[in-house]
């Protein structure tokens, strides 16, 4: 019953908190540019008032378009139960695998992009191609940064991977580890459409990718997938925080395990959330052709982890 | 058991008869060849199902091809797999051309009963435990398939696809031959499984030498990179339902043989095999998609992208061939039930997107993409369908391509129990190139569903496009259902596939499976699709109810695109076929090596006012230029030189009579 | 990058406390607001601006608005890129030939509720373009217009005062 509840909960934390970790990251920039900037707050305001808003579609889509919305906030709420936030012993153990996790990212991805093509808008288009270019590319490195991991911990189970690792003290002394950490850090940038790769906040639609494939998207459906990306960054962050920091995240189901779980969740995002900002404010978006060549050095880094794993064993 | 396969042959053999006998009647002719292969197919069915429950069937017929030890057949687990991999194909396939191939006028006859001849050699095939047998049947197979490739024989791009895969084929043929008489000579035997006993066999240089040719041999059939040139060519030229059954059974077969010869016939190998054949299924994966991705015609995508997929199916076969060779059994079986059920799917969900690429040449007729668009509105059945295959094939969960590329990444992970740090490097590059054919896959198929189906025509053969006969929408339905039902019940394969590995290899699959949830390698990973796709459902649902519980605003308005308010909305403002492979052109320019070509006629009255654009672009392929080009140009220069020995005289022709017989003279002597 | 931060933590935050004050060349059209729409707004409302011919003069006005002095993100207002985004259209300048269609079209492609503010003497009434032969006329003659600020051009802060005049948010004090 208890362990229900936890998962309930976990969930429930990703999901209602994802908006936060956007208004926080936005607060953070704001401040560093010397602005007040809106409240925390403020995405809820935002996703709440698209819900009162009506739906203009394109006349030229089909239902694709419309049954996208719902696939990518699905697959997104799926992704919440599998990601441990608060504790590794949650109640949806067979979804716990981390191959599926990424799978269940890409067809969250595969029906944006589809969307994006569908009013047959040449802004749509280009989005929907770089999107799926950058989210191909990025594929190889999640891949073998996984593979790092699981050669450590024996298991491409999420859970069985934090509660290896929650013990050990020699974690961040491990440089397959940190080299891991930084490749999958390097995706979790470009899969999230934060900078340098993406700018959440461009108007310019000739440099945009995520935005370009949503801006024929109003009212609910747009609600629908803000939240589905702000759920999409937080547990990245969730995932990194976790896996690799895993100290405080509940092994067991002991409330006071749990207490503390609830504790260190926002100190990790917290952390998290102000590095991303403040990488945000010192970085350049990259040209769209120079994409290719950070993945690929996140590629060789998460490569790097796997040798080292080998060779030092 | 021997009653249903009988039955099936005489189901073939008079749809072949029948073929003859009504070749005047088109209408009837096409319904009794494929209504009678449909039955036989059937059976072939059902017999898969009975073998794979463990009922062997052996037939020996020593009056029959008594130079090789007579017709040698049997069905063991792993022969009636690939029986029930056949049905799957085959039976919507037949299906299908009941209503697709109402236009071929006057082609029916040559067509039911080149089809009455492939089905059941391809079941043959797979069944035939001797040399002469297996090399008979393969031919057959090969032969038919080519007369069926050559149906439209009227086109001349017909026929130089049917002609290079005739060489492909039988080049292909050569290297098994070679390979088979090899063995039978140093082992004494013409039975396959008589080669190797227990250790004693020929020695190593003759099993490698054996390996390599056949290996050879089978990858050209499969498809492989570097052997995959005529995939390409042929499976466009093909009427769709042939190329289905091409692309989802029969390349399957040289599948088949290279797990025969890897895992059985030529005995426990060395370490290299297994490098070797990961080396070409990583290679046939990337360049497979990497291909496919750019390709603009929507069949030829579809063939490149059957090379990608046997490329997966190779990394399980290799993987499985290396774990073995270092003594982990229960890896090396897991592997090939990975391998072995990719194959299953593949069947599945590249049959679906042939039919549904048939159905859009039969509606709109044409195969080129950047002419299509908007045929989601126009067919909305085959549309939807075709979505399924593209999630499917692009191992999207809930879907059956999932499970098969998961297992095979488990498999690929659980690499790190092999002691050797060379090959864990090779596993990673393995590992790191599945997952970026994954990525490249799924943008293939955006691309493919999303330019053809979605948006507005850009060609006027669209605008009049129609839904298909419910022949073809049967099938395509219940290739749809098998991908979903193979994707959320996987122990529905799982269960006969680990008993058909452990009969094979001897090991039990390191996996645990109950009816919905697998596990590999005890808790190194586990999921359950099942639940997956309950708990995707559940939640679309409930956020769709939640909305209106929120009292959400559920206004819907119908309005133009969004084009920055320019007058005019047609599909020339659309992202392209082409355009949308632009950046992985840039990104993969390297392998591409393509030529653009920019035309801009401007208005005679001023260039600022420009008429048309012509953009043209034209990629190879590094394997085509570096390979087969040299190798054509020696042929040719070689048939020239032959040439000046055909001139024509009768007189320097009976000299060559005479110079010919004391030659032989000589050697007989 | 070891520049830029040192002045990011040096530099205060210059954003002005508190709201402007209501400026008196804002003209509210008061029927055209339904209290509805600004009672569901609340505190969120996403702007795209529209330029059927303006001289810019209102564009660099506006472009204020986005500094660090005037931020008008902390009021929950923001610029979007796409109209199906966007809550209110901000158009500046007299409505030309050319670019009355795209404003209309501009205007259908956002969803309701919404609200339209005419920027500028321009949009107003034409101001010295009026009577001109590539000109149309002001906003009202194109589309539906709800609040009107005058002024040539009009500072950020009477902008700033129309847009949170016409959202009225549902607590008084706009600042947090």
């Amino acid at each position: 019953m208890l362990r229900i509840a936890v998962t309930i909960v976990q969930w429930l934390v990703a999901v209602v908190g994802a908006p936060l970790l956007v208004g926080v990251i936005r607060k953070v920039k704001a401040r560093l540019q010397g602005r007040r900037g809106a409240g925390v707050w403020q995405p809820y305001a935002n996703l709440r008032k698209l819900l009162v808003k009506e739906v203009v579609i394109s006349e030229n889509t089909s239902w694709v378009f419309r049954l996208t919305p719902y696939v990518v906030i699905g697959t997104m709420l799926l992704a919440a139960c599998i990601v441990p936030v608060l504790t590794t012993a949650g109640a949806l153990q067979m979804l716990d695998n981390i191959i599926l996790l990424m799978y269940v990212f890409l067809l969250g991805t595969f029906f944006l992009a589809l969307a994006g093509l569908d009013a047959g808008s040449s802004f749509g288009g280009m989005g929907s191609s770089r999107e799926m270019a950058i989210a191909a590319l990025a594929e190889p490195t999640i891949m073998i940064a996984i593979f790092a991991i699981a050669l450590r911990a024996g298991s491409t189970g999420l859970n069985e991977m934090i509660r290896r690792s929650v013990t050990d003290p020699l974690l961040l002394l491990n440089p397959g580890h940190l080299l891991a950490f930084f490749s999958l850090f390097i995706v979790a940038i470009a899969e999230t459409g934060r900078l340098p790769v993406d700018n959440p906040a461009t108007h310019l639609e000739l440099t945009m990718i995520h935005e370009a494939m949503i801006l024929e998207y109003s009212g609910r459906y747009l609600a629908l997938i803000e939240w589905a990306s702000a759920i999409k960054l937080f547990l990245f962050l969730t995932l990194l925080g976790n896996v690799f920091f895993p100290w405080g995240i509940a092994v067991t189901l002991q409330p006071s395990a749990i207490a503390i779980g609830i504790v260190t969740l926002p100190i990790k995002m917290g952390v998290l959330a102000v590095s991303l900002a403040v990488l945000e404010t010192g970085l350049a978006k990259l040209r769209l052709f120079r994409v290719p060549e950070l993945l690929s050095g996140s590629f060789m880094l998460a490569l790097l982890a796997v040798v080292s794993f080998f060779f030092l064993r | 058991m021997l009653r249903c396969f009988t039955a099936s042959l005489i189901f073939f053999a008079g749809g072949a008869c029948g073929a003859l006998v009504f070749a005047r009647d088109d209408s009837l002719c096409r319904k009794v060849t494929h209504g009678l292969a449909l039955g036989g197919t059937v059976l072939i069915l059902i017999v898969g199902v009975a073998g794979l429950q463990g009922q062997p069937l052996d037939l020996l017929l020593p009056g029959i091809l008594p130079a090789g030890g007579g017709l040698a057949l049997g069905l063991d687990r792993l022969s009636a797999f690939f029986l029930l991999i056949i049905a799957v194909g085959a039976i919507p396939s037949t299906f299908y051309a009941i209503g697709y191939t109402r236009h071929y006028k006057g082609k029916q006859s040559g067509l039911g009963f080149m089809l009455n001849i492939f089905i059941p050699a391809m079941m043959l095939v797979a069944m035939s435990r001797n040399v002469l047998t297996f090399l008979v049947f393969w031919e057959a197979m090969s032969l038919t398939s080519y007369f069926l490739v050559m149906t439209d024989s009227d086109q001349a791009e017909t026929c130089g696809a049917g002609w290079l895969y005739l060489v492909m084929t039988h080049g292909g043929l050569a290297c098994l031959v070679v390979g088979f008489l090899a063995m039978s000579q140093a082992a004494g035997s013409f039975t396959m499984s008589d080669w190797v006993h227990a250790g004693a066999g020929p020695d190593a240089r003759v099993r490698n030498l054996a390996f390599v040719t056949m290996a050879a041999g089978f990858l050209s059939k499969a498809g492989a990179i570097p052997f995959h040139i005529w995939l390409p060519r042929a499976h466009p030229a093909a009427p769709s339902h042939v190329s289905a059954m091409m692309s989802g059974v029969m390349i399957k077969l040289g599948i088949y043989g290279l797990i025969r010869i890897g895992f059985g016939w030529l005995g426990q190998g060395p370490g290299w095999w297994g490098v070797l054949i990961l080396a070409v299924g990583a290679v046939s994966a990337l360049l497979g998609v990497l291909y496919a991705l750019i390709d603009s015609d929507l069949k030829r995508l579809l063939a490149y992208s059957s090379v990608e997929n046997i490329g997966i199916i190779l990394l399980g076969v290799g993987a499985g061939l290396l774990f073995r060779s270092y003594g982990l059994g229960a890896l090396a079986a897991l592997a090939l039930v990975a391998a072995l059920y990719h194959c299953l799917n593949h069947a599945a969900f590249k049959g679906l997107l042939f039919l549904g690429a048939g159905s859009v040449l039969h509606a709109t007729g044409t195969r080129n993409m950047e002419a299509m668009g908007g045929l989601l509105r126009r067919m909305p059945q085959t549309g939807a369908y075709f979505l399924v295959g593209s999630l499917a094939i692009t191992a999207m969960p809930p879907f059956n391509g999932f499970i098969s590329e998961w297992l095979t990444f488990q498999s690929l992970l659980l690499s790190f129990r092999v002691q050797a740090q060379f090959f864990n490097l090779v596993f990673a590059l393995c590992i790191a190139a599945l997952a970026l054919t994954a990525g490249l896959s799924a943008a293939c198929f955006v691309r493919a569903f999303g330019i053809a189906f979605l948006a507005l025509p850009r060609g006027e053969a669209v605008e009049s496009a129609h839904e298909s006969h419910w022949t073809m929408l049967t099938s395509m339905g219940f290739l749809a259902a098998a991908c979903l039902t193979l994707g959320i019940a996987p122990a529905l394969v799982l269960r006969p596939l680990s008993s058909t590995v452990n009969d094979f290899i001897g090991e039990r699959p390191d996996l645990a499976f109950n009816w919905s949830g697998i596990a590999a390698s005890n808790g190194f990973a586990a999921i359950d699709p099942f639940w997956v796709a309950m708990i995707l459902s559940l939640l679309m649902l409930a956020v769709w109810i939640g909305l209106h519980a929120m009292r959400a605003n559920f206004g819907r308005r119908y309005y133009e695109t969004w084009g920055c308010g320019r007058a005019v909305q047609t599909a020339a403002f659309e992202y392209t076929a082409a355009a949308f492979a632009n950046p992985f052109r840039r990104v993969f320019a390297f392998l591409y090596r393509s030529v653009e070509e920019t035309e801009i006629e401007a208005h005679p009255e001023s260039r600022f006012f420009v008429k048309t654009i012509t953009y043209r672009h034209q990629s190879r392929t590094i394997i085509e230029d570096s390979v087969y080009a040299p190798i054509g140009a020696v042929v040719r220069r070689l048939a020239a030189k032959a040439r000046t020995v055909q001139s024509g005289n009768v007189h320097s022709y009976l000299l060559y009579i005479l110079l010919a017989l004391l030659t032989l003279l000589l050697f007989a002597r | 990058m070891k520049l830029l931060f040192r002045k990011i933590l040096t530099s205060p935050v210059v954003t002005e406390p508190g709201a402007p004050p209501p400026d008196p060349g804002v003209e509210l059209l008061g029927s055209a607001i339904h209290d509805e729409v600004r009672k569901r707004f609340g505190r969120s409302l996403h702007i795209r601006e529209v330029d059927p011919g303006s001289c810019n003069g209102c564009e660099l006005e506006i472009g204020g608005l986005n500094g660090p002095y005037y931020d008008l993100e902390r009021f929950g207002l923001q610029f979007v890129a796409s109209p199906r985004h966007a809550d209110c259209l901000l158009v500046t300048g007299p409505v030309t030939r050319n670019m009355a269609d795209p404003l209309k079209r501009t205007y259908d492609a956002t969803p309701d509720p919404k609200i339209v503010i005419a920027v500028g003497d321009c949009a107003k009434d034409c101001g010295i373009f009026a009577g001109g032969y590539g000109v149309v006329g002001p906003v009202s003659a194109v589309i539906p217009v709800d609040v009107v600020v005058s002024g040539c051009p009009p500072s950020p802060r009477s902008i700033l005062a129309a847009i949170l005049r016409a959202l009225q948010a549902r607590s008084p004090e706009p600042a947090h």
